[in-house]
């Protein structure tokens, strides 16, 4: 039974670390999110806020010190209540769904836990399977948002989907066709949609082609070739150290059936893809450069 | 009922009562029901007040449990869950069995049937939905097909709002029932070194056998009818449920595992079928928002309660 307790002591000297690595504001912040856990830590999705210790240092060095994130309209954030980010989806591999949950988690007075949907295949990858669920990813159904909402959690939603993120890079920063699950879901929940505009991911890995043979090969959604990758191998698939902007528009609640026509829900969803073009625009207007 | 009458107990048929399960119902309900039970089985330790047939629900026999006296409910346990049984004995005994029954209740009018089904019909899966409601499809057969057996039933159980109106079906799909009963979750929860899949945790809901029996009583009421999902207290990760019974779990990466179950279910050396590793992988948990607001269910043991049933009281 030796081992035992040193392993503990170890695991506690790790634990501590991290905790220090993250701050004691955020941590105090995390400690407090109350997403409606259970007496054991746990809500209903498996969201454990304590988890968080081990991916918070991480994406709080990449928020700070490599992409060094700026935020802009943090205030346009309710600070609690269910709401609805819509963002574009840019860069090739999603680290702006970690960098605006990061940004929330950081800058947002009191903290909010972005809950992002995921894929039915992430429960499918071990460890990926609990660590997504831990940090309160959750399963992409339309049951589970809903829930989420009625819950009066914060969801992030890429209504480009794989369509933004894979494009291409002569097609930087211009919008594809948004879905309307997101506006459907709004209006059934009543929720306030938040357009977000994320600048300076597009450049982190400008694709010039989508092998699309080989992705469906592979059994991937993509298969991305920039000048790095696949030439100089896994080096060249690490991002760029570009400087992220992220901007928060003001809360927008729809009025509508959830139910109408594609038409006429689809107008809403064109409103919400103007502010988040006008937003985009206004950052490439302000930034002074890709790298700084 | 305005009418005077002698007050003389409901009479409830229990089938299955031989099961650790059906004697846990038969205790409780004795006490206020006149209860008569049906199994093939002998039966041990039960209440002196219980009339006990000891005949196959398929067979002629049991005809005269219903022809003798008016039967007021019907409790449907006998439902095989051995997957180690042949399929098609198993096929046979709980489709044929439930039509009979439910032939006979028509013949007879009884006005209420309670069939215990299982949350597992949804089964467990990577698209499924967090809480799963009453009206999501029956899955559990697209991997594992010992379950098939069990969703046939429930859909033949399904099918009887429309055929047989005039009795007041009622269908429970618990969730995992733990505790002093003989079933695959709870043989899992009482080894002292259960194995895992490496990487996977999902979320559990487990429930107290009692816990179950509550609902069937609510289920006895006049007027409910319906498939009710029933859950116990909040969901919690595989991963604690196996820390606070204090076992030692061995992770193995899923295809070693597999093989290894599958050498040993071929080898007769092991009781576990190997798409049941699906549950200790994806979720298939229940919304038992419709028993709540319908059957007034609340379940009343907490998770505690339910793992002291394994770590401290023995299955005989």
């Amino acid at each position: 039974m030796a081992p035992q307790p040193v392993w503990h002591k170890v695991r506690q000297k790790i634990d501590d670390a991290l905790i220090s690595a993250i701050g004691p504001d955020i941590w105090q912040g995390i400690r407090t999110v109350d997403a409606g856990q259970n007496e054991y830590g746990y809500d209903p999705f498996g969201f454990e806020p304590e988890f968080l210790k081990y991916v918070a240092p991480f994406a709080l060095w990449m928020y700070r010190h490599y992409f060094r994130v700026e935020v802009h309209g943090m205030e346009n954030i309710p600070a609690s209540g269910r709401i609805l980010l819509v963002s574009n989806h840019t860069g090739q591999i999603p680290l702006d769904a970690l960098m605006i949950a990061t940004s929330l988690l950081v800058d947002c007075n009191p903290t909010r836990i972005v809950r992002s949907m995921v894929e039915h295949w992430v429960p499918q990858i071990p460890y990926i399977s609990y660590i997504f669920a831990r940090c309160g990813q959750v399963v992409g159904t339309r049951d589970n948002a809903r829930l989420l909402l009625q819950r009066g959690g914060c969801i992030l939603a890429f209504p480009e989907g794989q369509r933004g993120i894979n494009k291409t890079f002569d097609k930087a920063y211009q919008l594809e066709e948004f879905g309307l699950g997101f506006m459907r879901l709004a209006l059934e929940t009543g929720t306030p949609i938040v357009p977000v505009a994320v600048v300076g991911a597009e450049e982190q890995m400008p694709a010039i082609w989508n092998f699309k043979a080989l992705a469906k090969i592979l059994g991937m959604p993509a298969f991305p070739i920039t000048p790095t990758w696949p030439l100089l191998g896994p080096v060249g698939a690490l991002p760029l150290p570009v400087k992220y902007h992220i901007y928060f528009g003001e809360p927008v609640l729809f009025e509508g059936a959830a139910d109408d026509e594609d038409r006429i829900v689809g107008a809403q969803v064109d409103e919400v893809r103007t502010t988040i073009r006008s937003l985009i625009e206004r950052g490439l207007r302000e930034r002074a450069g890709v790298f700084w | 009922m305005m009418r005077k009458r002698p007050v003389r107990k409901q009479r409830v048929v229990i089938t299955g009562i031989a099961g650790h399960f059906g004697r846990a119902v038969a205790r409780r309900l004795h006490r206020n029901f006149e209860v008569v039970g049906v199994d093939r089985r002998p039966v041990r330790q039960m209440p002196k007040d219980i009339h006990i047939e000891q005949v196959d629900i398929r067979r002629r026999g049991v005809e005269d449990v219903f022809r003798r006296q008016r039967i007021d409910a019907l409790i449907h346990l006998n439902i095989m869950h051995d997957p180690r049984a042949l399929q098609e004995e198993h096929h046979q005994f709980n489709i044929v069995g439930t039509q009979k029954i439910f032939e006979l209740c028509a013949e007879h009018r009884v006005p209420k049937v309670i069939v215990l089904s299982s949350a597992d019909v949804y089964g467990p899966d990577p698209r499924n939905n967090q809480f799963l409601k009453e009206d999501a499809p029956l899955m559990g057969g697209q991997k594992f097909e010992a379950i098939r057996g069990l969703i046939a039933l429930d859909m033949f159980c399904n099918a009887s709002f429309w055929r047989y109106p005039e009795i007041e079906t009622v269908i429970l799909r618990p969730v995992h029932i733990v505790g002093r009963v003989n079933n695959a979750p709870s043989r899992y929860l009482r080894l002292e070194q259960p194995l895992t899949l490496m990487g996977f945790d999902p979320m559990l809901q487990l429930i107290h056998a009692e816990d179950v029996v509550s609902a069937i009583e609510l289920s006895l009421k006049p007027g409910v009818r319906g498939v009710f999902n029933i859950a116990g207290p909040s969901p919690v990760p595989l991963s604690m449920i196996l820390r606070k019974l204090g076992r030692n779990p061995r992770a193995l990466p899923e295809p070693i595992l597999k093989t290894m179950l599958k050498t040993a279910w071929s080898l007769k050396l092991s009781s576990w079928p190997v798409p049941e590793l699906d549950h200790i992988k994806y979720v298939c948990m229940v919304d038992d928002q419709m028993a709540r607001r319908t059957l007034g269910f609340a379940p009343q043991f907490s998770l505690q309660e339910i793992l002291d049933e394994v770590i401290i009281r023995p299955l005989y």
